[in-house]
């Protein structure tokens, strides 16, 4: 079963589905929905199948393949996984039916054909697989780049207000990322000898001056991507205008292909540039936590809160990376797998309350648990598993981010640590003011709002809250796969854990 | 003085060049003896046919390597990989010449002196056509390209330069739309033009007094006189920089670079618009072919000296291009500042002095001529009652009207913008690769930080046709003849295949890239 070739065809599966579907005529729009909902179905089917055919303790890649694709600059079609994108493979497969099937409306009210919306949530299902599953710097690259264009058409044309300048804004910025790492991309193959393997460029020996430029092309890019203060303005923007399902995907996974690039790519082949940029990265991560949870406090509109939230937790997963233990590593993934769960969870939800009132502002809202008692629940359970409530998913990770940082980096643990106290500022005064206090009455003017959860959103929204649950108590399934993974990426840069800090203080008080 | 001996001609390796003069010769005469009527489909046929032809020649002799007629012309890898590119795309650019289902009467005038809307123009599109001498015009131009990259020495290659040249100038003044315009940049192409063509014949002279007293050679501007002559001519060294940079200026300015490229944008929005196109695809290519030659065969041995020199003028084209791309609302002035910012990045590949680079280089040319002349193609389509309506605030929701002709040209504006599996994107990275690996890091960081600037404009066209609403004077989009939809097909699928699967061209240019000496 392992001899299957998995992520050639889980990469290409959503593409034919896409055609499938755009091909379908425009006037029978349910149709398309049901093929798009049920292709999605089955790329799910297929990565639980290969989840299981996954060896835990077998080698650190796997379901190897490989095809020439241009002989000429030695670019192959090379697809492998470790337990990082196993994982990450994993969460866009359970994302993508959620989001179809929360999307069922949403281009409907656009004008615009409703099949080509779909569609191209399958295209980005596919390049989202592909840059996960490549294992070839310039396939990598290339789905990197491809991955803008179905996205900017869904901001642009499906988005809301400001949907225009959104769109732009967050093209020219991952353009702007993605070309610094097109300049790197062909630094690396020029100084590898000319091949874009993964496997043999992470052997390869680059002087100390080019390893920290190549490292910086990367970095930026991802940085864009993730975004990491100060490249995070757009994030906001496009997250705010984007429909709902297209920004849980957005930020649920398109964003973790940053940290993710960083993890696979900045760690391993540029080591010691990667030792040597850390203190600036956790400088900036630092500074993303704080700031970014300052400016959601702030913000009014529903869905750029969610957006300013995600920005902070990407600080807490670049925390994770550079902090260069095992635990904050396994804490990093952890977390890019948990944050999508939670964001994804809390932007649906918040999609669903905005399409019922017709706003994101938080003061056209107030007291709407009065209304819909069921959605304003799910708000703040998301809303909970946001801040890492102990017994929800995040707690976890960023529990483990946080200790494994403080055994090698107190001050950067504590400063941190004082992210969570804001977390918990944002969500519940968020929380506070769209579904507690008096009632609007203007919201009981609204028929929408008087509609509580239906069967779909249930369905939508059921198996995220099971999952975040679920991997709250028990995360061991995940950490198992993803463990390896982090231990071979600090094997490569040469860290070790410290030992454990007991023992230390004991040999310190000794002396 | 010995007595003079002819030179031995090879012509079977000559036969693309002279197919095409010949054929241009004979369209002279399809103009004094067919009757009115008929000369179009004649004309359009002979140049069609002959083009085949010539393209089947450069196919037959593509194991040629010589130096023939003295040593006029070298038939090598390069000049037959760039022959053939010319003429693939000059029979892209003659289907779209030879459309006249679009427009009734074709985008060109009868005579110089008709404007447009008087009842002569009316008597043309009630059926007596334009005028059929632009296809001679077009053969002769084409003839003049497939010498200008073959040219082994700098009077040979002076000449093709004025054979291809005359016959642009004439071309762009025969728009049937916006006269006024047509004829001004035509006017304005010819003088810069004859300066340029100026400067090139004074640095031929300086470059011949270079060569002069070499023990045991005779003075000459064939290329293999003129590379021992950097060697070992006693000469002051101030001939052969004033001669080599003059020459250069003459060269770029077919090339469209900064600082010679004012010209573009006026004579791209002038011209009409397939031959806008023809210019675009294929002056570049044969430009280029000629500049590639020059450098690396003629000057090879200094290019310790010009590098420096051509590595400013590139960076300098890209931020022309891409800067000045930014600021404007026609969309043929649009793409002439896109075309300038190429060839800055074409010129990062001629400064890569390695086969790699010399391939990437040749790759480029052809890959970008593919999808420069889809996309006149587009704007030739999308017109009003005035003929087409190039100004951007026009195609505003054209994605609406037409979604497939607006998706077709949103590929080809990825294309250019470098997106990933498509040729825009494989050529960069034809050029920029051997780029670095030859230590011109410089040179690429300017590349890349040019084509985030040059992303907005492309980026802001999509956004124009998609995002926004059309408006009451958003034009409709023609339905194109058989001609214009044959060549934006063959340009859309070539864009997308040399994206996708470049390995078969970029073997062929590897395999053409070394040139006779």
């Amino acid at each position: 079963m392992s001899n299957f070739p998995f992520l050639s065809v889980l990469t290409v599966a959503p593409l034919v589905g896409a055609l499938v579907v755009a091909l379908l005529p425009r006037r029978r729009p349910d149709l398309a929905k049901q093929v798009a909902f049920g292709w999605s179905l089955l790329v799910l089917v297929l990565s639980v199948v290969m989840w299981i055919a996954f060896q835990v303790d077998g080698d650190r890649f796997q379901f190897r393949e490989s095809y020439p694709w241009i002989p000429n600059w030695g670019v192959h079609f090379t697809f492998a996984a470790d337990g990082i994108a196993l994982v990450m493979l994993m969460l866009i497969a359970v994302l993508v039916p959620l989001v179809i099937l929360a999307s069922w409306h949403d281009a409907e009210s656009s004008k615009r054909s409703v099949p080509v919306y779909f569609a191209l949530l399958l295209v980005l299902e596919c390049t989202m697989i592909g840059v996960f599953a490549a294992a070839d710097v310039f396939l990598f690259y290339v789905f990197f780049e491809v991955m803008l264009v179905p996205m900017y058409f869904l901001i642009g044309s499906y988005g809301g207000h400001q949907r225009q300048y959104a769109a732009v804004k967050f093209f020219l910025y991952s353009l702007v990322g993605g070309l610094f790492m097109l300049a790197a991309v062909i630094g690396l193959w020029v100084v590898g000898g000319k091949t874009f393997d993964w496997q043999a460029l992470s052997q390869v020996d680059i002087s100390t001056g080019t390893e920290r430029w190549l490292f910086l092309g990367f970095f930026v890019a991802f940085a864009i991507k993730a975004p990491f203060f100060p490249f995070h303005t757009w994030l906001p923007d496009a997250g705010g205008a984007a429909p709902a399902g297209a920004a849980a995907l957005l930020v649920g996974v398109l964003d973790k292909v940053g940290t993710f690039g960083i993890l696979r790519y900045c760690l391993p082949l540029f080591p010691d540039a990667a030792k040597w940029f850390a203190p600036w990265a956790l400088a900036l991560a630092l500074i993303g936590i704080i700031y970014a949870a300052l400016l959601a406090v702030g913000q009014n509109d529903l869905k750029r809160l969610v957006s300013y939230t995600s920005i902070a937790h990407f600080g807490f997963i670049g925390v994770g990376i550079f902090a260069f233990t095992t635990q904050a590593g396994t804490g990093a993934v952890l977390y890019m797998v948990n944050h999508g769960l939670a964001t994804g969870l809390l932007f649906l939800v918040v999609g669903m309350l905005i399409a019922r009132r017709g706003s994101a502002l938080i003061s056209d809202f107030g007291g709407a648990g009065k209304l819909v008692p069921v959605l304003a629940g799910v708000l703040f359970f998301a809303g909970l598993a946001s801040l890492a409530l102990p017994g929800t998913a995040p707690f976890v990770s960023e529990f483990l981010v946080l200790i494994g940082a403080f055994t090698v980096n107190k001050p950067v643990a504590v400063i941190a640590t004082l992210g969570i106290i804001l977390a918990a500022a944002y969500v519940l005064w968020m929380v506070q003011r769209t579904t507690q206090g008096t009632l609007n009455p203007a919201l009981t003017e609204i028929d929408g709002m008087r509609r509580d959860l239906n069967l779909r959103e249930k369905v939508v929204i059921a198996p995220l809250v099971a999952l975040i649950v679920v991997l709250g108590f028990y995360p061991k399934p995940v950490t198992d796969v993803i463990n390896p993974a982090v231990q071979a990426t600090m094997d490569d840069i040469g860290r070790t854990d410290p030992a454990p800090s007991v023992v230390t203080t004991v040999q310190e008080a000794g002396r | 003085m010995s007595e003079l001996k002819l030179p031995s001609i090879d012509y079977a390796a000559l036969a693309p060049i002279l197919i095409m003069l010949g054929a241009a010769l004979v369209g002279v005469l399809v103009e004094a003896f067919v009757p009115r009527h008929r000369r179009h489909v004649v004309q359009l046929s002979l140049a069609l046919l002959a083009v085949l032809a010539a393209l089947t020649m450069v196919v037959l002799n593509s194991d040629d390597r010589l130096i023939t007629a003295g040593s006029a012309i070298a038939v090598d890898g390069p000049t037959l990989f760039l022959q053939g590119g010319i003429l693939v795309l000059a029979a892209m650019a003659l289907l779209l010449i030879g459309e006249r289902a679009v427009e009734r009467g074709g985008a060109f005038v009868a005579h110089a002196a008709i404007t447009a809307e008087s009842a002569e123009d009316r008597r043309q599109a009630d059926g007596a056509g334009g005028t059929t001498e632009v296809y001679p015009l077009v053969t002769f131009a084409i003839g003049g390209m497939l010498i200008f990259v073959a040219a082994n020495d700098l009077l040979t290659m002076f000449i093709a330069l004025e054979v291809f040249s005359l016959p642009l100038y004439l071309l762009c003044a025969l728009a049937r739309r916006r006269r006024l315009l047509s004829q001004e940049a035509a006017l304005k192409y010819f003088m810069l033009g004859a300066y340029a063509s100026a400067f090139f014949l004074f640095g031929v002279a300086l470059i011949y007094g270079f060569t002069s007293g070499i023990p045991g050679r005779s003075a000459g501007v064939d290329f293999a006189t003129i590379n021992a002559a950097v060697n070992e001519s006693p000469a002051s060294r101030v001939l052969l920089f004033a001669g080599m940079a003059l020459l250069a200026i003459g060269l770029l300015f077919k090339a469209a670079a900064a600082p010679f490229h004012v010209w573009t944008p006026d004579v791209y929005q002038g011209a009409p618009t397939p031959v806008t196109g023809f210019m675009a695809a294929c002056t570049k290519v044969a430009a280029f072919g000629a500049l590639l030659r020059v450098f690396h065969v003629a000057f090879a041995s200094a290019s310790w000296d010009f590098t420096p020199v051509l590595g400013i003028v590139a960076v300098l084209t890209m931020l022309v291009g891409a800067v000045l791309a930014v600021t404007q609302t026609d969309i043929k002035r649009l793409l002439a500042y896109s075309s300038i910012a190429n060839a800055g990045y074409l010129l990062v590949g001629v400064l890569a002095p390695s086969k790699d680079g010399l391939s990437g280089t040749m790759f480029y040319l052809v890959a970008y001529g593919f999808s420069v002349l889809a996309a006149f193609a587009v704007v030739t389509l999308v017109r009003d009652g005035d003929g087409e309506a190039t100004h951007l605030s026009r195609w505003a929701g054209l994605g609406r009207r037409s979604p497939f002709f607006a998706s077709v040209f949103t590929f080809i504006l990825l294309a250019f913008a470098g997106i990933p599996l498509t040729s825009g994107f494989t050529s960069k990275f034809a050029v920029f690769g051997p780029a670095l690996a030859e230590g011109r890091a410089w040179l690429v960081v300017a590349g890349v930080l040019t084509s985030m600037v040059l992303a907005f404009p492309y980026l802001r066209v999509v956004v124009m046709m998609w995002l926004s609403e059309p408006g009451e004077s958003t034009p409709t989009v023609a339905v194109p003849g058989g001609l214009t939809a044959a060549a934006l097909m063959i340009g859309v699928v070539a864009t997308l295949v040399l994206g996708v699967a470049p390995a078969p061209l970029l073997d062929l240019a590897t395999g053409a890239a070394e040139f006779v000496r």
